[in-house]
C-alpha cells in the first residue's frame, strides 16, 4: 500500500450525507399467514463530510449491505431520512437526481455484471439511462476515459465480463459507479471477493480515485485491516445497530465499546506495545439472529461486561467524547 | 543470401510503439445490441445445427408449397370418378407405377404425372399424403408449443414474481400434474374427448380442424405447460437475485429499461430454446396418438396416422411405414439438434 497521502478532511466541512434514524425492516413470512419484521438496520444515524471515507465494519449479517442500499434508496427505508447536501431525499424526483450523485460498487464482481453485455455497455449503462452524451463518439470517449481511470485496457471494451478475472471485473464495476461523475460512492465490501494479492491494488486505486476526483466514500468491510488503511472514521455495527463511531486512528488505539474491543483485538498488529495494550478479547457464542434480537443491549449475550442493567434498556448512541459516539450503558466504568 | 534471416537477433521494427491508427484498430466498440448477432455468428459456425436448420427449412417449405402445385389431392381417391365405375387398378400402386387407365393415356401420347411413392389402398397418391401429413404434424407441433409457451410464461412469471402464497399454491398444482403418468393421461383424455368433443363442435368452423386435433391442443394446454412454467419461474427467481438488476436500479434505470436490457436478454434464449425443443416432443406426441387411432380424423393424414395405416399391408408395402417414419425421425432429430445448436450459440458462459 504505497500512496500514504493522508486524506486531509476539513473537519468543519458541511456534511455531504447525513443519515438520521434510518431503519430498514424486512417482513419475513413465518407461516402461511404470519410474518414478523426482520430489523436488518435499526435506527442508525451518522454523517459523512465531503471528501471523507467512513469505514463501516461488523460481522457478516449485521446489516452493512442493507444500510448501504437503503441510504441509496435501493430499498425504500422503513423510517428515517437521508439528507444530501442539506436536502432530504423524499420524492421520486429527489431519488432520480440523487442517483446521478451517489452510486454503488457491489460486493460480488460476478453477479453484479450482466453476462449479456460487453464491458463498454456495462460501463456506459448509467450514461445511457441518464442520456449523458450527445453523440456515440462522446459516449465512446467517456467510456474509454472511465476504463483508463480504473486501469483497464481499451481493448477490453468489446469483451464480455465473464472473460475477466475477479479483479478486472471489480474494476469494471468501479468504472460503472464512476460513470455519472458522482460525489458519493457506497463501496460494499469491494475487495472481499478478490484474491488477497489483488486487494491492495484495488484499495490503492480507490484512494487514488478519491484524490483525483474528490470522492466521498462509505466503505463497507467485515475486515478491519482493509478499512483501517482507507478510512478517516470508522463505524462499527452490530445486529443492525451502530455501536461505535470514532476516528479511525483512535478506535484502533483505544476502542471504547466492548464489541469494538473484541473486533480490534482480533486484528493482528505488528507493534508489540499496542498488541499488549489491546489484550485479546475472544467473542464467545454465535451472533443472534436479527429476528430474535436480545432485549436491551443487542450485544449483551456475548458481552464480557454485561450486567443486569444491560438487559433492561437499549443503550442510547451517545457522544461520550467530542465526535465519538458509543452505545453502551457501562462505557465509562469499563474504560476508566 | 540475406544473412540477417539467419540471425538470432530480433527485428527491432516489430517492437516499435503502435501508431495511432493501429491503436484505433484495436479499439473497436461494438454497437449496443450485439449479443444477438454474436449468437448468430456462433450458430452459423456450427455445421450440425446449420444442416439441421436446412433440413427443417426444406421440409417446412415443401409441406407448405408442394400441395399447391401437386396435381393430386390428399383426399381424392383416383379410382373413383363421378359417373364411372370404380377403377380398382389405382389402388396399391408401387412407386412410379401407373394404373391401367393412366397406362392407356400414356400410350395415347398424354403425359401423366407419376405417383412418386405410389398410392395407398384407397387409390390416393401417397406422396401428397406424406407431404400433407408433414404439414399437419408440423402445424400441430408448432401451435402446441405456442400454447405451452403462453401458458407456461403466464403461470411461471406470476408464480415467480408474486412469490409467497400464490407461488406455493401454483407450484403444488404443478407438482401434482408432474406426478401424473403423462402417457396414460394423454390417452385417457384423448379417448374421452374424442367421444364428447365431436358432437359439441359439430357444425362450427372448428369441426373442420377435427375434434381430435382440438383435443390434442387441449391436452397440451392442460398437461405440458408445467415444465415451461417451472423453467420461467426459475429464471425469474434467479434473475431477481442477480445484483446487476440492482446495479441498473442504482444507475437510475426504470422498470421498462431493466426488463428490456437485462431480464429479456438473460432469459429469452433459454425460453426460445426450450420452446424449440418442445416442438419435436409435441410432434412425437401427436404421432403416437395418431398411431393409436386417437389423432387426426380421417381422411386427413398425419405422419403418425400414415404409419398406423401402413401396418395393414406391412408385408407387401413396407415403404409406406418406412417413409413417414423417416420423415418423423428427420423432423424430430433435426429440431433437437438445431435446438442444441441454439443453446450453445446463445449461452455465452459455454463459449469463452
Ligand atoms: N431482501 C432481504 N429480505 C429479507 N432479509 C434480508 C434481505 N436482505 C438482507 N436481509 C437480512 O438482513 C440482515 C442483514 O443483511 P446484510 O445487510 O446483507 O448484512 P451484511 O452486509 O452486514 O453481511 C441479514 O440477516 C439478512 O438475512
Ligand atoms: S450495554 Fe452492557 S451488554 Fe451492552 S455493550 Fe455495554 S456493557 Fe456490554
Ligand atoms: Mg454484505
Amino acid at each position: 500500500m504505497s500512496s500514504n497521502t493522508p486524506n486531509e478532511v476539513n473537519k468543519n466541512a458541511q456534511p455531504l450525507i447525513e443519515v438520521k434514524g434510518l431503519k430498514q425492516y424486512f417482513q419475513i413470512n413465518t407461516g402461511f399467514f404470519r410474518s414478523i419484521p426482520l430489523k436488518a438496520v435499526d435506527d442508525i444515524s451518522f454523517s459523512i463530510r465531503e471528501g471523507e471515507t467512513l469505514g463501516l465494519v461488523g460481522e457478516s449479517g449485521c446489516g452493512k449491505t442493507t444500510a448501504g442500499r437503503s441510504i441509496l434508496h435501493l430499498y425504500t427505508p422503513t423510517a428515517g431520512e437521508v439528507i444530501y447536501r442539506g436536502k432530504p431525499i423524499i420524492t421520486a424526483k429527489d431519488i432520480a437526481e440523487f442517483r446521478t450523485k451517489a452510486t454503488m460498487v457491489f460486493q460480488d464482481p460476478y453477479s453484479s455484471l450482466d453476462p449479456r453485455m460487453t464491458v463498454a455497455d456495462i460501463i456506459g449503462e448509467p450514461l445511457d439511462v441518464h442520456h449523458m452524451y450527445k453523440s456515440q463518439e462522446e459516449r465512446r470517449q467517456r467510456i474509454l476515459e472511465l476504463m483508463d481511470h480504473v486501469g483497464l485496457n481499451s481493448e477490453h471494451a468489446a469483451r464480455y465480463a465473464h472473460e475477466f478475472s475477479g479483479g478486472q471485473r471489480q474494476r469494471v464495476g468501479i468504472a460503472r459507479a464512476l460513470a455519472v461523475n458522482p460525489d458519493f460512492i457506497v463501496c460494499d465490501e469491494p475487495v472481499s471477493a478478490l484474491d488477497v494479492s489483488i486487494q491492495a491494488q484495488v484499495i490503492n486505486m480507490f484512494e487514488e480515485l478519491q484524490d483525483k476526483l474528490g470522492l466521498t466514500y462509505l466503505f463497507i468491510a467485515h475486515d478491519l485491516l482493509v478499512v483501517r488503511h482507507i478510512s478517516d472514521r470508522i463505524a462499527v455495527m452490530y445486529l443492525g445497530r451502530m455501536v461505535e463511531l470514532a476516528d479511525a486512528k483512535e478506535i484502533y488505539e483505544r476502542p471504547l465499546h466492548p464489541y469494538s474491543k473484541a473486533l480490534i483485538s482480533a486484528v493482528p498488529v505488528p507493534d508489540p506495545v499496542t498488541a499488549r495494550a489491546n489484550k485479546r478479547i475472544a467473542l464467545t457464542g454465535e451472533i443472534p439472529s436479527p429476528l430474535h434480537a436480545p432485549s436491551g443491549c443487542p450485544f449483551r449475550t456475548r458481552c464480557p461486561y454485561a450486567q443486569p442493567v444491560c438487559a433492561e434498556s437499549m443503550p442510547p448512541f451517545r457522544e461520550v467524547e467530542k465526535g465519538r459516539f458509543v452505545a453502551c450503558h457501562r462505557v465509562e466504568e469499563i474504560n476508566s | 543470401m540475406d544473412i540477417s534471416k539467419l540471425s538470432m537477433h530480433v527485428n527491432v521494427e516489430d517492437f516499435l510503439p503502435a501508431t495511432e491508427e493501429e491503436k484505433e484498430y484495436m479499439v473497436q466498440m461494438r454497437p449496443s445490441t450485439t449479443f444477438f448477432r454474436d449468437g448468430l455468428k456462433r450458430l452459423s459456425k456450427n455445421k450440425v445445427a446449420m444442416v439441421s436448420f436446412f433440413i427443417i427449412l426444406l421440409i417446412t417449405l415443401s409441406a407448405i408449397f408442394v400441395p399447391m402445385f401437386w396435381p393430386y389431392k390428399y383426399e381424392s381417391m383416383l379410382g373413383m370418378q363421378p359417373g364411372k365405375p370404380v377403377d380398382a387398378s389405382f389402388n396399391n400402386l408401387r412407386p412410379f407405377e401407373y394404373s391401367s387407365t393412366e397406362q392407356a393415356r400414356i400410350e395415347a401420347g398424354e403425359s401423366v404425372f407419376p405417383h412418386v411413392f405410389g398410392t395407398d389402398s384407397s387409390g390416393r397418391d401417397y406422396f401428397i399424403r406424406v407431404i400433407y401429413g408433414t404439414r399437419i404434424s408440423l402445424a400441430v407441433g408448432f401451435f402446441a408449443s405456442i400454447i405451452v409457451l403462453v401458458i407456461g410464461l403466464l403461470v411461471g412469471s406470476v408464480s415467480g414474481y408474486c412469490g409467497g402464497r400464490v407461488d406455493i399454491i401454483i407450484m403444488r398444482i404443478v407438482d401434482i400434474i408432474y406426478s401424473l403418468p403423462d402417457m396414460l393421461m394423454v390417452i385417457l383424455l384423448a379417448s374421452v374427448m374424442k367421444v364428447t368433443l365431436g358432437p359439441a363442435i359439430d357444425g362450427t368452423p372448428l369441426a373442420k380442424i377435427g375434434s381430435n386435433i382440438i383435443s390434442l391442443f387441449i391436452i397440451f394446454a392442460l398437461l405440458y405447460w408445467v415444465s415451461m412454467s417451472r423453467l420461467v419461474r426459475g429464471q425469474i427467481l434467479s434473475l431477481r437475485e442477480q445484483e446487476y438488476v440492482l446495479a441498473a436500479q442504482a444507475a437510475g434505470a426504470k422498470g421498462s429499461w431493466i426488463i428490456r436490457k437485462h431480464l429479456i436478454p438473460n432469459c429469452i434464449s433459454v425460453i426460445v430454446i426450450s420452446t424449440a425443443l418442445q416442438i419435436p416432443s409435441a410432434i412425437f406426441t401427436e404421432s403416437y396418438l395418431s398411431f393409436l387411432g386417437l389423432g387426426v380424423n380421417a381422411p386427413m393424414p398425419s405422419l403418425g396416422s400414415l404409419a398406423s395405416d401402413a401396418l395393414n399391408g406391412l408385408n407387401s408395402y413396407p415403404y409406406r411405414l418406412i417413409i413417414p417414419a423417416i420423415v418423423i425421425s428427420l423432423i424430430v432429430l433435426s429440431l433437437n439438434l438445431f435446438g442444441d445448436g441454439l443453446r450453445d450459440a446463445f449461452d455465452p458462459k459455454l463459449n469463452s
